[in-house]
């Protein structure tokens, strides 16, 4: 009990009798940056937040590969059926249907030849895409209009929450379906768009609840007091202390919508063939489960799937816990 | 209590006005004749049939006015005839396909409290053990992983591999209760997996609060068991917030089982609603999203109202 760091009197002592640590308070507020961050996290959550850069990364190399290079950098052209005839070579492709994984195929073939490796990074890219939108949609829109409606209250707020009700009366996915029902030409952009617009309502009540909370804080009340506009204290003072925990929620959100993405593709109802995503590549190769190689390729998609849910689970847990811990301390 | 219980209702009745009104403008906002929507703009045409359905979906009455014709009939339990499965009576179809979706929907829910009871009341009994470690971590899996790989993997190891049991051709309830199981058994459990890790969760959590209470305290210097107590003393004040979360969630198990109905294809209200789709068939459509959305509006009040009966804290305020 000798050093000084393990006796609270002397802690208490040495901040009392040094001067006031301004600089030290203006660190503590800054952001830390992306080392400290990553290297504070646990096992898991690190290994998590290494998959998903890993997986979407590779989502957008892939994704790269096909719009800017034109297929050149070092990656299976996902549509390619690879045991085709090939006019160029006037040969068929040496590649057969429902391969095991292989040098020349990392995961194997699908039914109909295809590269299965590169068909998971392409499908990557479609639930980084619906992710990313969703998030986008609920952040702008729902944070803001959360925000909004928790910090000025009365027939704003009510008018506003009751109309998330009547979105929030319908059990999700049955809304989604309907709503996807109606278009007749699915592709990423629709997809992205009607999941992203039925994401703001629980955005918007997360952002709702926290900014109830914050502008009750005594900083509200005294800008207040001191007669700054309404509106700088909503956009210097109410939303930048909600953002946090909404972006925190957006990554569980995430992991929600790519599994809703995945269960639409499922069902044949997202992005159309032969795009790829995770949710058709299952669809389409549960059909050859009775074979072991068949299996397989329900395999890798299931993988890429839940392994992704679940490391955005993680680390937006992780994020969700660590705001609570600072807000807690705000 | 009759206050809450007025208001709550009539909350209830405005949402569902809502919501129907909403699910009709569906038709009203396809682009293009709805004609052509219910028809489908590539089939061969019979100028007549076109007229019948004008006349009998009154398209040429203003849009309100056929809103209230279509209220006032869905309420005598008359949702239209589907026009692409010439003569199929949309009611008529769903009280057929009712009964498979709520014995999964209701076998899913007892799956799941099944499973998830000792998963959580173990890891809050041995909070921070092994125990506790790994059951968290199994119902994080559960958690994450979508309902339809949790089916298919069902279907690998106990169709596939084991040959246990079938992968489809469900049999109904009526047809002989062992035949139904052994249809039911595997889509029920593979709806359950989410669920499952969802309730554990807040059974550990409120366990964990409970098992902190000075009455626990007394009965253990009392020299009860630990089993005893658990079972006894902890389970019931444990088990309110997983009985609100049984009723909000089962409107997700709903949207849950229309993949699972066709994973499994199983003859429900989900499986018939993707074949309404991909048909375009819109009024069954219509009828079915409208039927889900009512049953799930009167369950969340059902519950609402059931909670504020179970707690009298929430009936005051």
């Amino acid at each position: 009990m000798s050093t000084t760091a393990n006796d609270p009197a002397a802690r208490m002592a040495e901040r009392l009798s040094s001067p006031i640590p301004a600089s030290a308070s203006n660190d503590e507020s800054k952001k830390p940056g992306f080392w400290t961050t990553f290297k504070s996290m646990p096992l898991l959550v690190k290994l998590s937040f290494i998959w998903l850069v890993l997986i979407f990364g590779g989502a957008i190399y892939a994704k790269l590969d096909v719009s800017l290079f034109d297929g050149a950098l070092p990656l299976q052209d996902p549509n390619l059926q690879t045991n085709n005839f090939n006019p160029a070579t006037g040969a068929f492709g040496d590649g057969e249907p429902i391969e095991a994984p292989s040098g020349m195929h990392w995961l194997g073939t699908d039914a109909i030849a295809r590269d299965t490796f590169s068909r998971v990074l392409h499908g990557a890219w479609v639930s980084l895409i619906v992710a990313m939108t969703a998030a986008a949609c609920g952040i702008f829109i729902g944070g803001f209009v959360g925000s909004l409606v928790g910090f000025v209250r009365g027939r704003t707020e009510t008018i506003a929450m009751a109309t998330l009700d009547v979105i929030l009366a319908f059990p999700a996915l049955i809304l989604l379906l309907a709503l996807v029902s109606i278009f007749k030409v699915r592709d990423l952009f629709l997809i992205s768009a009607v999941i992203g617009f039925l994401s703001i309502p629980t955005y918007t009540r997360v952002a709702r609840a926290g900014s109830l909370a914050i502008s009750q804080r005594e900083f509200v009340a005294a800008a207040r007091a001191i007669g700054t506009k309404p509106r700088q204290i909503l956009f210097r003072e109410v939303i930048p202390n909600v953002m946090p925990t909404v972006l925190a929620y957006a990554m569980v959100q995430a992991a929600f919508v790519i599994v809703v993405e995945g269960t639409l593709s499922f069902l044949g109802l997202s992005v159309q063939l032969p795009q790829s995503s995770w949710g058709n590549m299952i669809n389409q190769a549960r059909r050859d489960i009775k074979i072991t190689e068949g299996f397989y390729q329900v395999l890798w998609p299931s993988i890429a799937l839940t392994v992704t849910v679940l490391s955005l689970n993680q680390v937006g847990d992780w994020f969700q816990r660590r705001r609570a811990v600072r807000s807690a301390a705000l | 209590m009759a206050k809450v219980l007025i208001w709550r209702l009539a909350r209830m009745v405005a949402t569902l006005f809502v919501v129907t009104f909403l699910t009709f403008s569906m038709t009203a906002l396809l682009p293009g004749d709805p004609i052509n929507a219910i028809l489908g703009t590539d089939s061969v045409r019979d100028p007549a049939v076109e007229q019948r359905i004008r006349d009998d979906l009154g398209l040429d009455d203003p849009f309100l006015v056929r809103y209230v014709n279509w209220l006032g009939d869905a309420m005598q339990g008359d949702l239209g005839e589907s026009y692409i499965n010439a003569g199929q009576d949309v009611a008529q179809t769903i009280q057929d396909r009712v009964p498979v979706t709520a014995q999964l929907a209701v076998m899913a829910i007892g799956i799941a409290l099944i499973a998830a009871l000792p998963l959580g009341i173990l890891g809050a009994y041995r909070e921070g053990k092994w125990q506790d470690t790994s059951s968290s971590a199994f119902v994080q899996v559960a958690l994450s992983v979508p309902n339809f790989v949790v089916g298919i993997f069902l279907i690998w190891l106990f169709s596939v591999q084991l040959g246990w049991l079938p992968a489809s051709n469900w049999r109904r309830f009526s047809d002989g209760i062992w035949g139904n199981m052994k249809t039911a058994i595997l889509p029920a459990t593979a709806l359950a997996a989410n669920q499952m890790a969802i309730f554990s969760r807040l059974v550990r959590s409120d366990m964990i609060a409970t098992l902190r209470e000075n009455y626990v305290l007394s009965a253990k210097a009392k020299g009860l068991s630990d089993g005893y107590i658990l079972r006894r003393h902890a389970l019931r004040p444990s088990s309110l917030s997983v009985a609100t979360v049984v009723g909000i969630n089962f409107g997700a198990l709903l949207g849950g089982t229309v993949v699972i109905e066709t994973l499994f294809a199983i003859p429900g209200l989900g499986f018939r609603l993707i074949n309404a789709i991909n048909q375009r068939d819109i009024l069954v459509i219509q009828g079915i999203v409208v039927f889900v959305a009512v049953v799930y509006v009167v369950i969340n009040t059902l519950v609402d109202l059931l909670y504020s009966v179970l707690d009298p804290r929430i009936r005051r305020s």
